[in-house]
């Protein structure tokens, strides 16, 4: 094949213009509707793709809606690894921008979480911290600990209740009204096989964060101003999630 | 080379929503297919899930996006993975496309076709003995479904397949529903096509379905769908193959619209009993 018909080919996929030249059928010189099979393989297996990534993003917007966004997204961003686990990582982003899609304020930090979801359940594994460790720690020196996060560990706030809107639209509960209607967070993990997504408050998810990006206990403590979420139940859950995996001690 | 050993029974591709039935009972399945893709991330149920077929089972890793048909140079990063991959799981048979999916950098997710010259043959006999030096084992090639012609080609795609394992070495997967599609959406006939196949070179045969739809002119288009059972002619076609080559490890792929397990496991039965009727024509 010379190079020059390969381009002319894989560039016409993403069009809808006649096919290129060089292309035949036995029972006719231009075959319009068979070119077409390739163009249609393309866009929908990619679709397909997607869809499988962000399944409860399409059942927030119904097939129709999904597919037509979907379609655009594929054209501006195709994917760049024949591995598509990660394919879409970008498509909260170019939801946010979306026209159509702007009603739906809430909907890129939904598939925010869905990204998050999707890299937990391909993270690499690793054994969640064991509490027998750290409850052996000196309490005078448990302040000055370093965590290191479980790579499948993401931290996520929005100013909508993302974790609710997932969780109903991802047969995780009933549909139901939202109320009151807030910001939402959560840490998603995957301490063994299982993806878990955890809501956490305000404080919590800045706890989270701070220790993610390797504060130790005692600076990431700080962060806990809010009422009714104490520096005990940081821990019961940092212990909880397996969202770390060891610790070691911050030496100044 | 390592070459490819699969066991000379019918065999399933693995969808992961089958992985608790499949546990559940033992499975009188000669072999289980992965796509090779879907198995290049870190961690996680994937690889969980792959690590115990393979205790338990002959695996075959099938490549879906290497691009062996592209007149650019292979991705080497993407060979490195396969390799990654088939030194873990130390699969029976590694298997890719007489297609292209990639253009320069875009990932076009199809099997897409190439025209037949001396050209082509050679870019793709290169490629197949960087896949099989790079994995240190012997790869088999694919027949492809195809919709249209290049009016370049000058090589029919058996001769071409023919003269690929000449020079590599490979050995062939006869997907015997590519065979029927592309006969019909090229008005052929596909008993004459498996007549001039290299059958002597296949290690592995796959069956699907497909499904109907028409050209512009109306003269039947089939599309090689994988979301049905596989159809009669196809069968027919398959107990053909067979008679003339005997029992070959062979597939039931199923990717689209995935039926719950006993049903896909039932088509597989009936490949076994295609086979078990072969093996028992040979003993007479």
């Amino acid at each position: 094949m010379s190079e020059i018909t390969q381009n002319a080919f894989a560039a016409g996929l993403f069009g809808a213009s006649l096919p290129p030249d060089g292309l035949v059928a036995w029972n006719e010189a231009v075959p319009q509707r068979r070119y077409d099979v390739y163009r249609n393989n393309v866009t929908a297996s990619l679709t397909g793709a997607l869809a499988s990534r962000f399944p409860a993003a399409e059942s927030i917007v119904g097939a129709d809606f999904f597919r037509a966004m979907a379609a655009d997204f594929i054209k501006d961003h195709p994917p760049h690894s024949p591995v598509l686990l990660a394919y879409g990582d970008d498509f909260p982003d170019f939801a946010a921008a979306f026209e159509p899609a702007r009603p739906l304020a809430y909907l890129p930090d939904v598939m925010r979480l869905e990204v998050a979801r999707g890299r937990a359940y391909h993270a690499a594994n690793a054994r969640p911290l064991d509490p027998a460790a750290l409850a052996a720690v000196d309490p005078a020196r448990l302040g000055s600990l370093v965590l290191l996060p479980h790579p499948a560990l993401s931290i996520l706030s929005s100013p909508h209740p993302m974790v609710t809107i997932w969780a109903m639209n991802a047969g995780e509960r009933p549909l139901g009204p939202i109320d009151p209607w807030q910001g939402e967070h959560a840490l998603i993990v995957r301490p063994r096989l299982a993806v878990e997504v955890i809501p956490m408050p305000p404080a919590g998810a800045r706890f989270f964060r701070h220790l993610a990006a390797g504060a130790n206990l005692a600076q990431a403590a700080a962060a806990l101003d809010d009422n009714g979420f104490d520096f005990t139940e940081a821990l019961a859950i940092l212990l909880r999630s397996g969202a770390f995996t060891t610790f070691k001690e911050d030496v100044p | 080379m390592i070459p490819s050993t699969l066991p000379r029974r019918a065999g399933a591709g693995f969808k992961p929503e089958h992985f608790a039935d499949i546990l559940a009972a033992p499975q009188p399945i000669g072999f289980f297919e992965v796509h090779a893709e879907n198995y290049m991330g870190a961690g996680g149920p994937p690889h969980a899930q792959l690590g115990k077929l393979r205790e338990d089972h002959a695996i075959s890793i099938h490549g879906v996006g290497l691009s062996i048909g592209s007149m650019q140079p292979l991705d080497r990063d993407h060979l490195a993975r396969l390799k990654a991959l088939c030194d873990r799981y130390q699969p029976e048979s590694f298997s890719e496309h007489l297609a292209w999916a990639t253009h320069d950098s875009v990932f076009l997710n199809d099997l897409l076709p190439l025209p037949y010259t001396g050209e082509t043959l050679a870019r793709v006999a290169d490629h197949i003995d960087e896949v099989q030096s790079a994995l240190g084992r012997q790869m088999l090639l694919e027949n492809p479904a195809t919709y249209l012609l290049f009016t370049e080609s000058t090589i029919e795609e058996t001769a071409f397949l023919a003269e690929i394992v000449r020079r590599t070495g490979c050995g062939l997967l006869l997907d015997v529903n590519n065979v029927f599609v592309a006969a019909t959406n090229h008005n052929l006939d596909p008993d004459a096509y498996v007549a001039r196949f290299p059958l002597e070179a296949v290690r592995e045969i796959h069956l699907s379905g497909h499904s109907e739809t028409v050209d512009d002119l109306g003269a039947p288009l089939l599309i090689d769908s994988h979301d049905t059972p596989v159809k009669d002619p196809v069968w027919a076609l398959y107990q053909t193959v067979l008679r003339r080559i005997g029992p070959v490890a062979s597939l039931i792929e199923w990717d689209n619209d995935v039926p719950a397990w006993p049903v896909l496991r039932k088509e597989v039965v009936s490949a076994q009993r295609m086979l078990d009727d072969a093996a028992r024509q040979r003993a007479a």
